[in-house]
């Protein structure tokens, strides 16, 4: 970066940085201290502006079973939509790597999923999954209310995993394929040479050699399922039945908006954004050993 | 056409000083070459010139006006860089053109201009062609017609041909020397190459370091080291270097107790000095066994040159190699003898490193 | 590579079609259900037949969803962000790769930093600052006495307001701060050799000069890659289109109206679901990403490769 450093006009950077600068201050540092007023302060019922409580909103919050809970879901949600898409795509890299004949018509489908919005894959989940018209609509008939997301709990975990995961295949299967192709021709056919068969190369050269890019991607995983979770559960179960698909990000939502406890939201906003940070940090590190083996 | 005038020149990144207070003197239509191993400052002082980096202490004059303060495009000169720097979404014909556009030159005039300088440089039927689509050596050739077509001052090559095979190397030496016969623009070349230097320069500057080590002409380096580090990168094979003590005026011995005469109206260390004797392989005349003060060295192997032929072995536990002139038969022997006539032999500060030369080449402007 | 494993080829086959039977299924299912009359959709066994009624669906999504209002919110929410997006990040990073000055490093890691800030955290309070953006103004200005002063002066209370709710700026506007964008064209910038902005400068040029021949014309395949990805991005925002507009039958995007087309209990009112319409609905604002996904395949995986490393 240094010798492309060649200008030096003060007004010019001030003039190309002031568009970012602005925005990034506007709607997300101001609005992240807001959080951090809120999570510390309560409003006072009769006005007179907002108190300082200390620590007070953390410990409602974590003394709420309901928001535990929250949290639990959220854990099992991530692990299980993480894994799904993950061991998929996995799966399917691996093989579409061997470049048979038609790999090029493989690769092509597997990757347009991830272009549909994730309101809309909900809403065709919503579908496929619906007990009175969906895939298991026959068996619902024959044994009633064996399948009813509306009803059952876990039915409805099910349908957002299965519904969220459909995406990120096509993702995880993206950054896998690339992580594959950038193996160097040369180790597979070496490990030919040593006698070693296709399978017995997927563990022995390419899974280790892909380790960096499952890191990677697990974090990446995780964290997206945090937050980008909001559209599907709005869209397929809002939340319910009897709260148990509200997960984090949509409990914050729901708290905030429509139980207008803008300090609980933010207390809650502030627990996220903390795991958020620390599962970025980790990927800031994971990134940094990148750097330096190139 | 200007001359450069370099004064106590500094630079340094943060703490770390990089060019040590440089002085020299570039005359108006001279070809220079910096010479000096990687990391040694040389494109830094080029970069300086040329006004790519800052000048951290001290001044730089062209045509006797001060340009520290002053913009790239207000120094004229041009440079030619190691990877060519060619504008990837440019013809050839806009590659070179484009300082004009950038000047607002009115278009009929830089077309013409391309035409001429292209022409020059053997490029007339590659104007349209995008630099991917070159090979190196034509790469190299629109670098230089991009450099020309602004008529400027000074030319500033940083090692120009180091990316270019062997053969094109030479060629483009030529056309390079050929160009500077033609042209008389002040040009300062940088290059760790020791043939390209020798060949192309008019005055040679070696740089170890960040400091200049010796400025002369290519025959005054060879001949006349001004340190053991340029007797050592100047040469190849490199020269022979054998610890030793001055005994007397015009004699030194080596550790074995061997003596070793120099020209004593050269050198002027007081007896007793420690001492570095240099001796290039190619000087050493092969001469009988027994001869007093023979250096017998121990034959380990032989490198046949076709133009020469390189005998490699020991002499008082350091590497030693001597050439024989083409023709010269194997040797067969274990040990071959040696002598080095007076006038072929180095003397180097044990110390300092710096020649013992009563008026060893000045290191300063000339 | 010579190898002959006939067995194993077939089985690669097989797991390769499998994972298209899923990339696949529920779209067909999507598509078929959309060709349905109502009465087909509700008898089971789920058909994966289409039926002869895609027409009337799709016109009855349309008119129930609005979808022509909503699909070009849709379209001009999304160009803009996409543009937005590459302008302001080429720009960034032009500064802070080409230029020297203090606080450089400072600047990167802030807009780095945002990363770890998705809206849904920051969701209640982004949500006060659309309401009034400048807001924060006000406050530095409050808290660093210059409203009082300028009171003092004036005679007149300094209160700014600026509301964004339900407006093409309130859609855009905080969706086109991007870090993953401005680290893409960092990245790029670094890749071009340091020196053609040397050999530029030594050929006269400013740094206007600069970014306007060499580098926009550079990185135009990074730009459509960029666009690619964020247009998709920009198309399928559901949470912030959901908060800031209230009016929704003028600023409401074509995404968050699939929702109304879901039949619930209290929208059928106990008549049966029409999920033929929802899923012609669903069909229609789930096409134009695709059509961009297919026409710019290259693009978009390598701008999305990029741009997550």
């Amino acid at each position: 970066m240094e010798h492309h450093a060649q200008f030096r006009t003060r007004w010019l950077v001030a003039l190309l940085l002031a568009p970012q600068v602005l925005l990034v201050f506007t709607f997300f540092y101001w609005p992240a201290g807001a959080a951090l007023f809120w999570a510390f302060t309560l409003e006072q019922p009769w006005g007179g502006g907002n108190a300082f409580v200390g620590f007070d909103n953390f410990t409602s919050l974590f003394a709420d079973s309901f928001y535990w809970a929250s949290v639990g879901r959220t854990i099992v949600f991530a692990l299980a939509s993480s894994c799904l898409a993950m061991g998929m795509a996995l799966v399917l890299a691996l093989f579409c790597d061997r470049q048979l004949r038609g790999y090029a018509y493989y690769r092509t489908a597997l990757i347009w999923p991830y272009a549909v919005a994730a309101p809309a894959a909900a809403v065709a989940f919503r579908y496929v999954f619906a007990p009175e018209a969906g895939v298991f609509a026959g068996l619902n008939a024959m044994y009633p209310g064996l399948w009813n997301p509306a009803m059952s709990g876990t039915d409805a975990m099910i349908m957002i995993i299965i519904a969220y995961s459909w995406k990120f295949i096509s993702y995880n299967f993206i950054f896998f394929l690339a992580g594959l192709q950038a193996i160097p021709r040369s180790l597979i056919e070496a490990a030919a040479m040593d006698g070693s068969g296709v399978l017995r190369r997927m563990r022995d050269i390419q899974l280790p050699l892909l380790t960096p890019t499952v890191f990677f991607l697990l974090v990446i995983n995780i964290t997206d399922s945090f937050v980008d979770s909001f559209g599907i559960i709005d869209i397929t179960t809002e939340g319910g039945p009897a709260k148990a698909t509200n997960l984090m990000v949509y409990k914050i939502y729901f708290d905030g908006f429509k139980g207008l406890d803008y300090s609980g939201a933010a207390a809650q906003s502030i627990v996220l954004m903390v795991l958020v940070m620390a599962l970025t940090f980790v990927q800031f590190r994971y990134v940094e050993r990148k750097i330096h083996y190139k | 056409m200007a001359d450069i005038s370099i004064r106590q020149v500094y630079k340094s990144y943060g703490r770390t000083e990089v060019v040590h207070g440089v002085d020299l003197d570039i005359h108006d239509g001279e070809f220079l070459v910096i010479l000096g191993p990687s990391g040694c400052g040389k494109s830094t002082l080029l970069r300086m010139i040329a006004g790519l980096e800052a000048i951290s202490a001290g001044d730089i004059l062209i045509a006797a006006k001060r340009v520290n303060d002053l913009e790239p495009r207000q120094r004229g000169c041009a440079m030619v860089f190691q990877n060519y720097a060619l504008y990837p979404h440019m013809s050839v014909a806009e590659n070179i053109g484009y300082a004009l556009k950038v000047a607002g030159i009115a278009k009929a005039e830089r077309l013409r201009r391309i035409a001429t300088v292209a022409a020059t440089v053997g490029l007339g039927d590659f104007l349209d062609r995008l630099p991917a689509h070159l090979s190196g050596g034509q790469r190299q050739r629109v670098a230089m017609a991009r450099a020309m077509i602004r008529e400027p001052q000074v030319f500033l090559f940083d090692e120009p041909l180091s990316n270019l095979d062997a053969q094109l190397r030479v060629q483009m030496r030529i056309e390079i020397r050929r160009l500077h016969r033609r042209l008389a623009t002040t040009s300062v070349f940088v290059t760790h190459d020791q043939i390209e230097a020798m060949t192309l320069a008019d005055r040679l500057v070696v740089m170890n370091g960040g400091t200049i080590e010796q400025v002369g002409t290519p025959s005054e380096v060879y001949h006349r080291p001004a340190s053991r580090f340029v007797g050592s990168f100047i040469g190849s094979p490199a020269m022979n270097f054998l610890a030793a003590t001055i005994a007397r005026p015009g004699i030194a011995t080596i550790r074995a107790g061997h003596a070793i005469a120099f020209a004593e109206t050269d050198f002027t260390a007081p007896p007793g000095t420690q001492v570095e004797i240099g001796i290039r392989p190619e000087d050493l005349i092969v001469t009988s066994p027994g001869t007093p003060d023979a250096i017998e060295m121990q034959v380990e192997f032989q490198e046949e040159l076709g133009a020469g032929r390189l005998v490699h072995g020991r002499f008082a536990e350091q590497d030693f190699i001597v050439q024989l002139p083409a023709g010269h038969k194997p040797v067969a022997s274990l040990s071959l003898f040696v002598l080095a006539p007076a006038q072929a032999v180095h003397v180097f500060d044990a110390q300092t490193g710096r020649s013992c030369r009563a008026a060893a080449c000045s290191t300063g402007p000339a | 590579m010579i190898e002959r494993t006939p067995v194993l080829n077939l089985v690669t086959h097989l797991i390769l079609l499998f994972g298209l039977a899923v990339a696949f299924v529920p779209m067909w299912l999507v598509f078929t259900a959309s060709s349905l009359t109502i009465q087909e959709i509700n008898a089971p066994p789920i058909s994966f037949i289409p039926g002869d009624q895609l027409l009337v669906n799709l016109t009855a999504a349309w008119q129930r969803a609005e979808l022509g209002t909503k699909l070009l919110n849709s379209l001009i929410v999304a160009l803009a962000v996409a543009t937005g997006k590459i302008l302001i990040a080429s720009l960034t990073a032009f500064a802070l790769v080409y230029f020297r000055f203090p606080a450089r490093m400072l600047i990167f890691w802030m807009i780095f930093a945002t990363l770890m800030l998705p809206l849904e955290v920051r969701i209640v309070p982004t949500y006060a600052v659309a309401a009034n953006a400048l807001a924060p103004l006000q406050a530095i200005l409050d808290v660093s006495g210059l409203s009082a002063l300028w009171a003092y002066v004036t005679g007149v209370n300094l209160v700014m307001e600026w509301n964004l709710l339900n407006s093409y700026t309130g859609l855009i506007l905080p969706l086109v701060a991007t870090a993953t964008g401005t680290f893409l064209f960092r990245q790029f910038y670094m890749t071009i050799p340091p020196e053609i902005v040397e050999a530029a400068r030594m050929d006269g040029v400013g740094p206007l000069r600069f970014l306007r021949d060499m580098l926009i014309p550079l990185s135009r395949t990074n730009m459509a890659a960029l666009f690619t990805i964020m247009f998709i991005y920009a198309w399928n925002q559901y949470l912030w289109p959901l908060l800031i507009t209230t009016d929704r039958k003028g600023y409401g995007t074509a995404v968050m109206e699939l929702k109304r087309l879901i039949p619930t209990a209290s929208t059928t009112g106990g008549g049966t679901p029409e999920w033929n319409v929802a899923m012609a609905g669903c069909l229609i604002v789930m096409l134009p990403p695709l059509v961009i996904v297919a026409l710019m395949q290259r693009y978009f995986v390598r701008g999305l490769i990029a741009a997550d490393k």
